[in-house]
């Protein structure tokens, strides 16, 4: 099956299983997948658009497979839950990140299959959503884009490697978290989903900080930068899954000192 | 019935144009900047579709034995229209066009010469085996119908020489890296130019997507050394002097090896790195924020595999 026609199959399959709902407002984005992606992701929800959802990415895609965004919702109280998805990537949604004791700060790398809006929505107590983004054209980088061979071929080796630093700046807590995985889509060749597809951040007796949901849509090799509300000396324990039931784990003390000049 | 506007419409959206369309064309105005040695300056800009990708600077030198270029442009069309350029300025046949590397800016007008005439050295050469017809696809992308007919073909002449003299004109090669793999500088003897290729830009801030860093900065050490008069870069106005912009090119390598060093040892994401300010020093320096980002996304996964340390519990 084309990766298209896949797609489309999974779209209707959600639309169709949706309840009736409030309609969505119309898209300052005019994507043409706005209407059955809002609905499929947030069902009867109130949605309203919001740039203090900010959406912060480069201007343009030197790298389609490896696209950074950041979400910034830190001038909005009570966010319980963010979204990232791109309306026109064959896997739209990319990360479901529910928020503990985390201030509205999330940023990842994503593919890119085209031109697409890229967005960020984020979830309030009350269950409604805010939502903001920008469009990106995913030929930007154009004579620089590597060649499909440069994409590292080696994560068995390294599997279950996770590079980080947890940094205290002004009281709350930067967390930087680098995988090696090699986060197939199930859509390339005869090659199967394979991806990173939770990670669970805590602190100390278990306290929740943050509970990552993670598509095949994220690039290869993930990277996450979160920012949590740890107490002075407490430590962050990352729990991981994978879809083949791999388990991943690390830890991190959070430091203060200044970074090497 | 598609009038005027209609059609450049269709060409700047970058579709194929219908075959009646008015041919695309080039703007090739050589600038005297020495006896007999004249650069046609690229656009200070990004390629993109409304500049042809005709943004590197491309130097034409007059010899008694026939007209050298050093670089060719971004394509074809354009390579044809340099020839017949160069051609007319100088009287003479061109004869040689070195290649100073593998960036498709500066090579793909290749095309419209007999390739024994294409030199390379062989680092370059061997480099271009495998990654010269590798920007086609997003060259073509890129700028549509400029590109047509543009294949790329390897040089037909492996430079072994350090020098090469044409009429009683001698050429230094100064086969060096880090902007790229290989990267080709060219000193001319008579009148004391550097012709330095991207390993100096100038009032435009350098572009890294094959960069080595350390190796770039020791080879404007090795630029600094040799005792030319004035520089023509790859990129920018020609620097009248020998320095400026040697130490321009160092000064932003060095602040965006030390920046994204630091972003990474703080904690800082990829977004947040590309978001950077940029210092006043370098408010002279055209795409500064686009080639910050561009940077961003070629070194920074790799700054932090080798400084972040490992947190799994199976280290
Ligand atoms: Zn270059």
């Amino acid at each position: 099956m084309s990766r298209v026609a896949s797609y489309s199959a999974a779209v209707v399959a959600m639309v169709v299983a949706a309840p009736a709902q409030a309609a969505l407002p119309a898209d300052p984005l005019g994507s043409p997948m706005w209407q059955r992606l809002g609905k499929s992701l947030f069902g009867d929800a109130p949605v309203r658009f919001d740039p203090r959802v900010r959406v912060i990415f480069p201007d343009i895609a030197e790298n389609q497979r490896q696209f950074p965004v950041a979400i910034d919702a830190r001038g909005i109280v009570g966010v319980k839950r963010i979204l990232l998805f791109a309306d026109l990537n064959p896997i739209p949604l990319a990360v479901d990140y529910t928020l503990g004791a985390a201030q509205p700060y999330f940023s990842t790398r994503i593919k890119l299959d085209q031109r697409t809006p890229v967005r960020g929505a984020v979830q309030l107590a009350d269950g409604s959503w805010l939502v903001s983004g920008g469009w990106i054209d995913a030929a930007g980088g154009g004579c620089s884009l590597p060649p499909i061979s440069r994409v590292k071929g080696d994560w068995a080796q390294h599997l279950g490697e996770v590079r980080g630093v947890a940094r205290r700046v002004a009281g709350a807590t930067r967390v930087r978290l680098a995988f090696r995985h090699p986060m197939d889509t199930g859509l390339i060749g005869n090659i199967p989903t394979y991806n990173l597809e939770e990670v669970v951040l805590t602190g100390a007796e278990g306290r929740r900080f943050g509970d990552l949901r993670i598509e095949a849509s994220v690039a290869e090799d993930p990277e996450f930068a979160l920012i949590v509300d740890a107490l002075p000396g407490e430590e962050i324990a990352m729990a991981g899954r994978d879809t083949n039931g791999i388990d991943y784990a690390a830890r991190l003390m959070p430091t203060t000192v200044a970074a090497p000049r | 019935m598609i009038d005027r506007r209609a059609v450049l419409a269709i060409l700047a959206a970058g579709v194929a144009a219908p075959l009646h369309a008015v041919p695309l064309r080039y703007t090739i105005d050589p600038q005297p900047v020495a006896p007999d040695l004249w650069v046609v300056r690229g656009v200070d800009a990004p390629i993109d579709h409304a500049n042809g990708g005709a943004i590197a600077n491309i130097s034409i030198l007059r010899t008694a034995a026939g007209t050298v270029l050093v670089d060719c442009g971004p394509s074809l069309r354009y390579g044809q229209q340099l020839k017949a350029a160069a051609e007319a300025l100088t009287g003479m046949p061109v004869i040689r066009v070195y290649l100073t590397h593998l960036h498709p800016d500066h090579i793909y007008g290749a095309a419209a010469f007999d390739r024994s005439i294409v030199a390379a050295t062989p680092a370059l050469a061997r480099s271009l085996e495998t990654l010269g017809p590798s920007f086609s696809d997003g060259m073509y992308r890129l700028l549509g119908d400029w590109m047509r007919g543009t294949e790329f073909a390897a040089p037909g002449k492996v430079l072994g020489e350090d020098h090469e003299t044409f009429g009683d004109r001698r050429l230094d090669l100064y086969p060096l890296a880090g902007h790229s793999e290989a990267d080709l500088a060219i000193v001319d003897a008579t009148t004391g130019m550097l012709i330095a290729g991207d390993l100096v830009f100038h009032d435009r801030a350098p572009s890294t997507p094959h960069a080595d860093i350390a190796r770039w900065l020791a080879s404007l050490d090795r630029l600094g050394t040799i005792g030319h008069r004035a520089v023509i870069p790859g990129h920018g106005p020609i620097d009248p002097t020998p320095g400026a912009a040697i130490d321009q090119t160092r000064d932003w390598l060095s602040w965006l090896r030390d920046t994204l060093d630091r972003a990474v040892a703080e904690g800082l994401d990829a977004v947040e790195a590309g978001n950077l300010a940029i210092p006043d020093r370098f408010a002279a320096l055209q795409a500064a924020r686009y080639e910050l980002q561009r940077s961003v996304a070629h070194f920074f996964s790799r700054i932090e595999e080798q400084a972040l340390p490992r947190v799994d519990l199976r280290r």
